[in-house]
């Protein structure tokens, strides 16, 4: 799709909302929206900011300009879209071992491929099964879990699992398998412990390198309600994909990363699931009255940290997912270091229906790329 | 019979003339071709990324937002994929077209609530993911050509060219006054300001040539609009030295005129860009500082015009007095350049020009340099001193000082 024919085309009513909020960086809650919209940028001099003359693009409703990207990433081509990650789970191919336990038997394999990670920029990524992040698997605590790694890519990669298991499945050079090289295979085998939310990403070295080029991706562990009892028994319950409890949630998996495009240690693109502003484009449409969770993981390199600040509401927090009862309560903004993780709780019951906006508070990733809406519906 | 053997010397196998001109191109098209065909190079091409290189030609800073000219000096075609602008992606338009053919430009047209004063930087991504980088040094509203810009860049002109160069004139008839030794001196300085000139006019034209797209050579341009400007002034000496050979004093002064000439039209340029950038913060600073510093260059002009009554084979070769329309015409010539450097810079500023107009001044400055030099020699001859005395290396060290000193008012 050429840039041209995207610049010109005409504004729909998304990127109207999306320019009266980002125009001003809009952070302080949903009922600011508004207000800033209508407000108009003057400098010294009391000049208006926009000008009939100017020969500028503006239209009648944008008196700030347009943040934002021009265009839109074509996810097909991608071979993975944004929206529908947000809820896809690789549970592996499920089967019970002679001694009982359950097996889960996952297939990834690391490829070279080209990606969109904005409209018209491509980054030549290195990828597990074909996406960014890799597949999110999903298992349940004292699972057997058999990862079997097939190296498709042009240089030498693993699977380093954060999680318990021994040394030599810990998929870092030198170490058991050590380094697959490009053509060859290997299986990662553990039980899955301790539960939480957790991440996988290849070991190899360089690691920043090989982490940033794409070869990533989630990895829950639920817990298992028969090893707690009562209030923590329930709460492992709605935690667990197995039982109905868990379908009162609406579970998305939000990877938080990043693309330095021109390979300068800098990034040029910051967003959740790989595509910059893809949750603006299109608004992550919620139920009112659900109840949210989300799996986050930071694997963003090159910056320290990254975070998650949500507007006008205030969410429950599980660093690392590994307790049943949060580690802190009732806050709206959480900041994790690289590959720190952890489970958000939320609801928007008895908010008025509307876009509500989420994204990192570091304004530098927000305005590169790292903004989102959930639309909340009824 | 000589004839026919010419004949048979020129065509030995029977071709017609022209089929022999034709012949190696011939050949050479033959094989491009079969490289091109047989692509020889493809071990070490493939697996290499595009080379990609984008310049930003010039950025101006419109109500409320910018436009930016950019120009596709790589290899090959560009995408233009996003746009940043201060570290956030923000919405544009571009014409004629996202991908930018190689020496092809493009505009790029960006709302963007700009803040009075304050540096501002657009970042272009393109498909590949590379990023080039433009500055907004100080956002200040670029002028669009109006009448009254017109005329402001205009007298901007006249005060940093024409005015300074018309008032260093006003010095003829103390010149005139002094003392035959002394006239060695002032031709000396003559020489240090020339000097001073053209090492400026040289630093400038290497600044500006470098920040051409590498395609365009911009250092070869400057040193080769130099060479041809020098050996044209060469050429046109010798004619006039073959048909004339007289008035030798007034030509002297129109060469020395026309290279202060174009060393302002650089002047301007410069002065020009800057008031449109928004480096005009130090705006009546800057003009009283380059009246100054030019001021020398009217004594530089009229120098030679200083008759020299005492040897009467001198006096022929000068008029007494010169009429005060070739004054006139010699401080137009020498000052009135710096109105159009002016209008350029600020309205059109064009690398390429810059970088071409500065190599000719260059080339100009170095044969007024020799000239100056020559006539120098020759008066010191006939005075019996030699070309390197003292006095004489006072003036150059005089000239030199000078226009030294009184640029400290306008570098920064």
């Amino acid at each position: 799709m050429g840039i041209k024919g995207i610049a010109t085309r005409t504004l729909s009513r998304r990127d109207f909302l999306r320019a009266l909020v980002t125009g001003s960086l809009a952070m302080s809650g949903v009922t600011a929206v508004g207000s800033l919209g209508s407000k108009a940028s003057t400098r010294p001099g009391g000049r208006h900011a926009n000008h009939p003359d100017s020969g500028l693009p503006h239209t009648e409703t944008h008196p700030h300009g347009l943040s934002g990207t021009v265009g839109r990433v074509n996810h097909q081509a991608n071979g993975f879209d944004p929206s529908t990650m947000l809820t896809e789970w690789d549970f592996g191919r499920v089967s019970t071992l002679p001694n009982g336990q359950t097996l889960r038997e996952y297939h990834i394999a690391a490829i070279d491929k080209e990606i969109e990670v904005a409209p018209g920029v491509f980054f030549p990524g290195w990828v597990y099964n074909g996406r960014v992040p890799g597949p999110s698997l999903r298992c349940v605590e004292g699972d057997r879990v058999r990862i079997k790694f097939v190296n498709a890519g042009t240089h030498p990669h693993t699977i380093h699992f954060h999680g318990i298991h021994s040394a030599s499945m810990d998929g870092v050079p030198g170490v058991g398998a050590g380094l697959i090289q490009p053509g060859d295979e290997t299986i990662y085998e553990f039980d899955a412990y301790p539960f939480g939310c957790h991440l996988y990403h290849c070991h190899a070295t360089p690691l920043k390198r090989h982490i940033h080029k794409g070869l990533y991706g989630a990895f829950v562990i639920d817990p298992d309600p028969a090893r707690y009892s009562g209030e923590e028994q329930q709460i492992a319950r709605t935690r667990n994909h197995l039982y109905p409890e868990s379908k009162e949630f609406n579970e998305m998996v939000m990877v938080m990363n990043a693309f330095d495009t021109n390979f300068d240690g800098e990034n040029e693109i910051y967003a959740v699931n790989t595509v910059a502003f893809a949750y603006m484009d299109q608004p992550i449409q919620i139920k009112r009255d659900q109840m949210q969770r989300i799996y986050l993981v930071n694997i963003t390199e090159f910056d320290p940290i990254n975070s998650l600040h949500l507007h006008a509401n205030f969410f429950d927090y599980y660093d690392h997912g590994t307790t049943l009862k949060p580690t802190s309560r009732t806050v709206d903004t959480i900041m994790q270091c690289q590959a720190q993780r952890g489970i958000l709780e939320f609801s928007f019951k008895g908010f008025e229906p509307g876009l509500y906006m989420f994204h990192a508070h570091q304004s530098e990733f927000v305005e590169l790329g790292w903004m989102s809406f959930f639309e909340v519906v009824e | 019979m000589a004839t026919l053997d010419k004949k048979e010397a020129a065509t030995p196998v029977g071709f017609p003339g022209w089929a022999a001109w034709l012949l190696p191109l011939l050949a050479l098209g033959i094989m491009l071709a079969v490289f091109a065909l047989s692509n020889p190079l493809a071990l070490f091409t493939a697996n290499l990324p595009p080379i990609e290189q984008l310049n930003f030609e010039r950025i101006r800073v419109l109500e409320g937002g910018f436009e930016a000219t950019l120009v596709n000096g790589g290899p090959d075609p560009v995408t233009v994929s996003q746009v940043q602008v201060d570290d956030a992606y923000w919405q544009f338009e571009i014409s004629p077209e996202a991908t930018i053919p190689r020496l092809g430009r493009a505009q790029i047209s960006i709302s963007y609530p700009w803040v009075e004063n304050e540096p501002h930087q657009i970042k272009v991504l393109t498909s590949t993911g590379l990023a080039f980088i433009g500055e907004v040094a100080l956002a200040t509203l670029t002028p669009t050509p109006g009448l009254e810009e017109f005329l402001a860049y205009g007298l901007l002109g006249v005060y940093v060219g024409v005015v300074p160069v018309a008032l260093g004139m006003l010095w003829f008839p103390a010149m005139k006054k002094m003392g035959r030794r002394w006239l060695g001196a002032i031709l000396a300085l003559t020489v240090g300001l020339l000097v001073f000139l053209l090492v400026d006019t040289f630093l400038e034209a290497l600044e500006v040539a470098a920040e051409l797209p590498g395609v365009f050579q911009g250092i070869p341009l400057v040193l080769f609009a130099a060479l041809i400007t020098w050996l044209a002034l060469l050429a046109l000496g010798a004619q006039r030295r073959n048909t004339t050979g007289r008035n030798n004093a007034l030509y002297l002064a129109i060469l020395i005129a026309a290279g202060i000439g174009l060393h302002n039209l650089g002047e301007g340029l410069a002065i020009g860009a800057a008031f449109a950038l928004g480096e005009a913060a130090l705006g009546s600073f800057l003009v009283i500082g380059f009246m100054l510093h030019n001021i020398t260059e009217g004594i530089g002009i009229v120098a030679p015009l200083v008759p020299t009554k005492q040897k009467p084979e001198m006096a022929q070769e000068t008029p007494e007095s010169p009429r005060i329309a070739i004054f006139a015409g010699l401080a137009l010539l020498a000052g009135a350049p710096a109105i159009l450097g002016a209008w350029l810079g600020g309205f059109a500023f064009s690398p390429y020009l810059a970088a071409l107009f500065l190599g000719i001044g260059l080339g100009a400055i170095w044969q007024v340099i020799v000239e100056v030099v020559g006539l120098l020699r020759n008066y010191a001859e006939r005075e019996g001193m030699p070309l390197f005395s003292w006095i004489n290396l006072a003036g150059f060290l005089v000239g030199l000082g000078i226009m030294y000193l009184t640029a400290f008012l306008v570098k920064f």
